[in-house]
């Protein structure tokens, strides 16, 4: 596993110590974050877990915190994801592609990789006050599941945009001078080394970028997910809600009950998550494997 | 091994959307844009609103509601546009926001539903506050006292000479707009250094887990945590007694009692959607005295008495437009009932 | 082998990426004019003076204060505390996954960080103000409620899986003959880390690294929930202060009517927020081109 035997066959004494000095320091720090994730995960077990039944996720909302529950806001997050990632990752990726393969690297090209890092940074309550002029009012979306993905998406480009772009510029220059000394053409070249050879850490980009996604509050509000719905979306034009809002929502209300309500919400939200990175990671993994065969 | 994971995860998710999609036919009503009554607004009236929706619509089957928390003012901006049907608002609409109506065409509908007492609280160990006058809370909480009034025996000389440690809802909310207004005497207008929070439950625990707070917020929280904290009686006269002092209670509220720490919580409704029948019928629902009583108490707020219903009710019928307050904001003084009676 | 068939399909093929990056760049740059329009109406009426120097801001109070000083200072102090906690941790952990364990180790480390931002931001406010400033208060007896110290830790690992994950994906990419060698020379494992590992890794790390301050400096629920209301002028970070972001929040969802100078303010401190990343991620560029050149 670890190479400490490696480590303990070296013949210096004093270079040994740094190292395992080093090495020490490595797992202490993997053993914190580890620790404060149990610690996170216990929290919210211990409070939402007796709250789990079918009952609670497949009832709508209420006043009467025994009878409400997710569906409403479970249904309407899953299709929000799917649609934003629709949206999202093709052109996110694209455009990466257009950036690092076929855009002339002057200063204009640089100042967009510049103002892109930028907009990863911009608090997402500014995207939902963006997505609420352009996509509700201007192009008349109304309130509906597809302005909601279209924010969403807004908002995770950025990430996917730059993880994806550091992906490709990974890829040793060699091989690709190689491909063309062999008569490739440029979409030739993406399609059979880079695309594949950069598909893992751009599905880490991706896992990222979806899984902040899923957990938005913020943004949905300002657009108009409402928190009241009782009724499934039907189409993307539809009203809709969204876990984190219903969550967020309980929390906020003064009945002990509803804080219960509101933990159960975050377990299903996280093993949802865990879900998603666990089909991305297979994913990745896989094309990791193809690649390097 | 890594394929079989993967078509398992793949076949949960085909098999989930497949029953959802099923599931969906089984159980949706039809969901036309024009059966849907849309409300949107404060986050404090939104209790209020779910519950009606939800039984509105167990006696409805066809219809549906939706209410959003986009906040009072959030909320306007939509109603303004003609985005919705209905605004729950904490506090009545404002001269910038009557000006948007109006260049829109939109004609608004005051509505108000429910008294929300606001409660004064300190940490259930504090033995020596048995009540508080409005100047003394003026004293406390006015722009002033930052840095100034710091300590409990500069409001009685008898009290502790501890430091005070206040709490309150930031600046940003109703429940501020009008505490402020009630006890200041300018909306707005108060110290800065309070722990503030949007979230009335973290004031909750701040409170009671501090031996020397004092704060505020809506009287439904008290209720929810009554073991936590001690409710404080509040005397409106200058020179206050004990005799005088009243406690936040459904019964207080309701008559008026207790003051000036109640505010009255308003829906505006749209007169242009009230041609669509689904959004009348929800309204006269929503008013109606006994739904409204039964309701409104349940998720902790305090209904008007019967007779502020009819009141209402009748402002209804005629849909009568416009505001009784003076588009300023919040408003102290007149009672409720003088104010529809003047409109009259 | 060139033929008028294929040469179209290469055009066909480029132009389509040429819109997914035209259309990216026309939607950021869509972003960035109106951010700026809204601050400019907002200057039109508070003077750009007072913005940057007076020490308080108070625009929802009765007695208006439009200095952004204090909400700066919040921004600063609970993001720099986080990145020192994600940098460092994060650092450290991509080189164990990366340098020291087995391939299948690494593979199950990394999905496990990768919950850490799956968690919403929602949950990581509420975990920090319920749970670690109450622990804190246990060791540090003056740190009130709201404070600096409690989301700054908790977003330093909210934000750990983007550090880990990229820093790890640029160290892995480092070749394994480029090691090899090194070690052939007679390198221990620490000089190649150190001298070899990270330098060629750095272009993908510094990326990280910006991406995980912009993140932080961006982050909303976390602050608005954990680190109070209350704009304070202060380096301490036990006392309650107001992020830029918790600032945002509070008035898109709060009761200010639309179309008002406060409501204006959202914007104007927004560009604020996008100055200082946009000033972060030129030093990255320069700092990246320089390693580039000098191996």
């Amino acid at each position: 596993m670890f190479n400490v035997i490696t480590i303990l066959q070296r013949k210096s004494k004093k270079r040994n110590w740094l190292e395992v000095a080093f090495l020490f320091s490595t797992v202490s720090a993997l053993g914190i974050a580890l620790f404060m994730l149990a610690m996170l995960l216990i929290t919210i077990l211990q409070d939402g877990f007796l709250r789990l039944n079918w009952q609670f996720l497949t009832s709508f909302p209420s006043r009467n915190p025994e009878e409400a529950g997710i569906l409403s806001s479970l249904v309407g997050s899953f299709y929000l994801i799917t649609l934003t990632a629709l949206i999202a990752v093709p052109l996110g990726i694209g455009a990466a592609i257009y950036f690092e393969k076929y855009a002339p690297k002057n200063w204009l090209n640089e100042i967009m990789e510049i103002n892109i890092g930028t907009l990863a940074g911009i608090p997402s309550i500014i995207y939902g006050l963006l997505g609420l002029g352009l996509f509700v009012r201007l192009m008349a979306l109304d309130r509906s599941l597809i302005a909601g993905s279209l924010t969403l998406a807004l908002l995770i480009l950025p990430i996917i945009v730059i993880s994806a772009r550091e992906a490709i510029r990974a890829i040793p220059s060699s091989i690709q001078e190689g491909a063309f000394a062999l008569g490739a053409t440029r979409s030739q070249l993406i399609k059979t080394i880079i695309l594949p050879l950069a598909l893992p850490g751009i599905f880490t980009g991706v896992i990222l970028a979806i899984s902040r996604a899923i957990g938005e509050t913020a943004p949905l509000i300002t657009i108009g997910a409402l928190t009241y719905i009782a009724f499934l979306p039907t189409s993307p034009m539809s009203y809709f809600t969204a876990l984190p809002i219903q969550i967020f929502n309980w929390v906020s209300r003064p009945q002990e009950m509803f804080h219960i309500n509101a933990a159960a919400g975050i377990i299903v939200l996280v093993f949802i998550t865990l879900l998603l990175n666990m089909l991305a990671i297979v994913l990745r993994n896989r094309f990791y494997k193809k690649s390097n065969s | 091994m890594k394929k079989i994971i993967f078509f398992i995860i793949g076949g949960v998710i085909i098999v989930a959307i497949a029953g959802l999609l099923f599931w969906q036919q089984q159980n949706n009503p039809s969901s036309s844009v024009n059966g849907t009554v849309i409300v949107d607004g404060s986050s404090t009236v939104f209790p209020i609103t779910e519950a009606m929706a939800e039984e509105f619509q167990k006696e409805n089957k066809d219809a549906q509601v939706v209410v959003g928390i986009s906040g009072t003012g959030g909320g306007f901006k939509r109603f303004c546009r003609g985005e919705t049907h209905i605004n729950d608002a904490s506090r009545p609409i404002k001269e910038s926001e009557v000006e948007l109506c109006t260049q829109n065409n939109i004609q608004y509908i005051e509505l108000p539903i429910a008294f929300d007492g606001l409660a004064i609280m300190v940490h259930p160990s504090n033995d020596w506050v048995d009540y508080l006058t409005v100047a003394e809370l003026k004293k406390i909480w006015e722009p002033e006292s930052q840095n100034n009034v710091m300590y409990w025996n500069q409001i009685r000389s008898e009290w502790p000479a501890e430091k005070i440690n206040l709490y309150g809802p930031g600046a940003d909310s109703g429940t501020y707009d009008y505490f402020t207004e009630a006890i200041v005497g300018k909306e707005g207008s108060s110290r800065g250094d309070f722990v503030a929070s949007e979230d009335d439950n973290v004031l909750v625990q701040g409170i009671s887990s501090d031996a020397l707070s004092l704060g505020f917020f809506g009287f439904a929280y008290y209720q929810e945590n009554k073991e936590k904290l001690k409710l404080i009686p509040i005397s409106p006269e200058k020179s206050g007694m004990m005799q005088s002092a009243v406690l936040p209670s459904i019964e207080t509220v309701n008559d008026g009692s207790y003051k000036p720490l109640s505010r009255p919580i308003f829906i505006y409704v749209s007169a242009q959607a009230l041609e669509n029948k689904i959004v009348s019928d929800f309204v006269s629902f929503y008013i109606n005295p006994s739904n409204a009583e039964k309701l409104v108490s349940e998720v902790g707020y305090v209904p008007f008495p019967e007779s502020l219903y009819e009141l209402v009710g009748k402002r209804f019928s005629v849909k009568k437009t416009g505001s009784i307050f003076d588009k300023s904001g919040s408003q102290v003084g007149l009672t409720l009932e003088q104010l529809l009676r003047k409109e009259e | 082998m060139y033929d008028k068939k294929s040469e179209v399909k290469e055009r066909l093929i480029g132009m389509i990426f040429g819109a997914c990056g035209m259309l990216f760049l026309f939607v950021t740059l869509g972003v960035v004019v109106i951010i700026f329009w809204e601050t400019i109406h907002f200057f039109q009426k508070v003077h750009i003076f007072d913005f940057i120097f007076d020490t308080q801001w108070t625009p929802l109070f009765h007695v208006k204060h439009f200095g952004i000083l204090p909400l700066l200072m919040g921004t600063l102090l609970v993001s720099g505390i986080s990145i020192i906690v994600a940098v460092s941790l994060g650092i450290l952990i991509a080189i164990l996954i990366s340098q020291y364990s087995s391939k299948k180790v690494g593979g199950l480390l990394k999905p496990i960080l990768e919950i850490l931002a799956g968690i919403p931001t929602i949950v990581y406010g509420y975990f920090a103000l319920l749970f670690i400033t109450p622990l804190l208060q246990k060791v540090i007896p003056s740190l009130s409620g709201f404070n600096a110290l409690s989301p700054g830790i908790v977003m330093g690992i909210m934000i750990l899986p983007l550090v880990v994950s990229l820093s790890d994906d640029a160290m892995s990419a480092v070749s394994l003959e480029t090691k090899m060698a090194a070690y052939a020379l007679g390198s221990s494992k620490l000089q190649v880390i150190f001298n070899i590992v990270i330098p060629s890794a750095i272009s993908g790390i510094l990326a990280a690294i910006i991406l995980a301050i912009s993140r932080a400096v961006g982050e909303t629920m976390l602050v608005a929930i954990a680190a109070g209301m209350k704009p304070t002028l202060t380096l301490n970070p036990l006392v309650p202060v107001q992020t830029i972001t918790a600032y945002i929040v509070q008035v898109s969802l709060g009761d200010t009517p639309a179309g008002t100078l406060e409501y204006r303010s959202i914007f104007a401190v927004a560009s604020v927020l996008f100055a200082i990343t946009f000033i972060f991620n030129i030093i990255a560029q320069k700092l990246r081109y320089s390693f580039k050149f000098k191996n």
